[in-house]
């Protein structure tokens, strides 16, 4: 250890302290709640699932009318499928802002994506 | 058998940077062998030469070294052209720019530790932006960068101090 520290000049230990603390800072600033985003799903106002937006998945939610699939990509998700008559929610395709949501009202099942920054302070339907 | 015409003549320079190159590759080859947890997260010791080679003999040389190693090290482990690649590619352009600003450092203040330090982040500036624009065009890329910036902070003071101590041997007096 001793014979590797004549080989520091003096603001290499300046360098590396600063790179220490941004590596410090970095962690709970990027890691503040996780992985920016997640899609929440409902069922009747009560939450069946919640979804980080950082995997593929696809899982199916048990709702009124019949099954609704949900599907979720790195940073989106959709309703891929439902059973309700007009599809609705269907037809809004792939959400991708944070507070987005699809409502598949027939079927009482909704979903929505919650991000690190709400865009709203509270949302009423 | 036509003797050929073309007559290329190599310089000493020429054999110094083959030299160098060939030293980096093999230390690219020995450091794909080693696992790790998360691609991106290497000891890349390959810049230990790039680094000796900057401080020896210059910012043009280190750049033919680099991308002599880039180019050919990908070959050599069949990453050549592969998302691999383009990310290494990515991260070297991005040091050897910094260096080329931070070698113009005083060098009594700034010694190897610390061209090693603005290297590595760099390094892992370059290739996260890469990665943000065309791999992953998702946010969720940034969640990595304090693991990454962890790894440069611990492989660059590291490095550093082995090219340190190579080009300590180079003059003792100093």
């Amino acid at each position: 250890m001793r014979q590797w520290l004549p080989l520091l000049r003096p603001c290499d230990w300046l360098v590396a302290l600063v790179a220490a603390s941004l590596v410090g800072v970095s962690f709970p600033l990027l890691w503040r709640g996780g992985p920016a985003d997640k899609a929440i799903v409902k069922r009747d106002g009560r939450v069946v699932a919640e979804l980080p937006l950082n995997i593929t998945k696809r899982i199916e939610v048990e709702g009124a009318l019949g099954i609704s699939v949900i599907e979720v990509r790195p940073g989106q998700a959709r309703v891929a499928a439902d059973p309700g008559p007009h599809q609705y929610c269907v037809k809004q395709g792939w959400l991708t802002q944070a507070n987005a949501v699809a409502i598949c009202a027939p079927n009482h099942v909704t979903l929505a994506l919650a991000g690190a920054n709400r865009g709203y302070d509270s949302l009423n339907y | 058998m036509t003797v050929s015409t073309i007559d290329l003549t190599v310089g000493t320079d020429d054999r110094r940077v083959a030299r160098y190159a060939a030293a980096a590759i093999a230390l690219t080859i020995a450091e794909a062998a080693i696992p790790s947890p998360l691609p991106g997260v290497k000891p890349g010791l390959a810049n230990i030469v790039v680094l000796i080679v900057l401080l020896r003999h210059g910012w043009r040389e280190a750049v033919w070294v680099s991308l002599l190693r880039v180019v050919a090290g990908s070959l050599m482990i069949g990453q050549f052209l592969a998302p691999g690649f383009f990310l290494s590619l990515a991260g070297t352009c991005a040091s050897l720019a910094v260096l080329a600003l931070s070698m113009r450092l005083p060098r009594a203040w700034f010694g190897p530790v610390s061209q090693s330090l603005f290297a590595a982040f760099a390094h892992i500036g370059g290739q996260v932006a890469l990665a943000r624009l065309w791999l992953v065009p998702h946010n969720g890329v940034f969640y990595l960068v304090p693991v990454f910036a962890a790894s440069a902070l611990l492989f660059g003071i590291i490095n550093g101090l082995v090219a340190a101590k190579f080009l300590n041997d180079d003059n003792p007096a100093t």
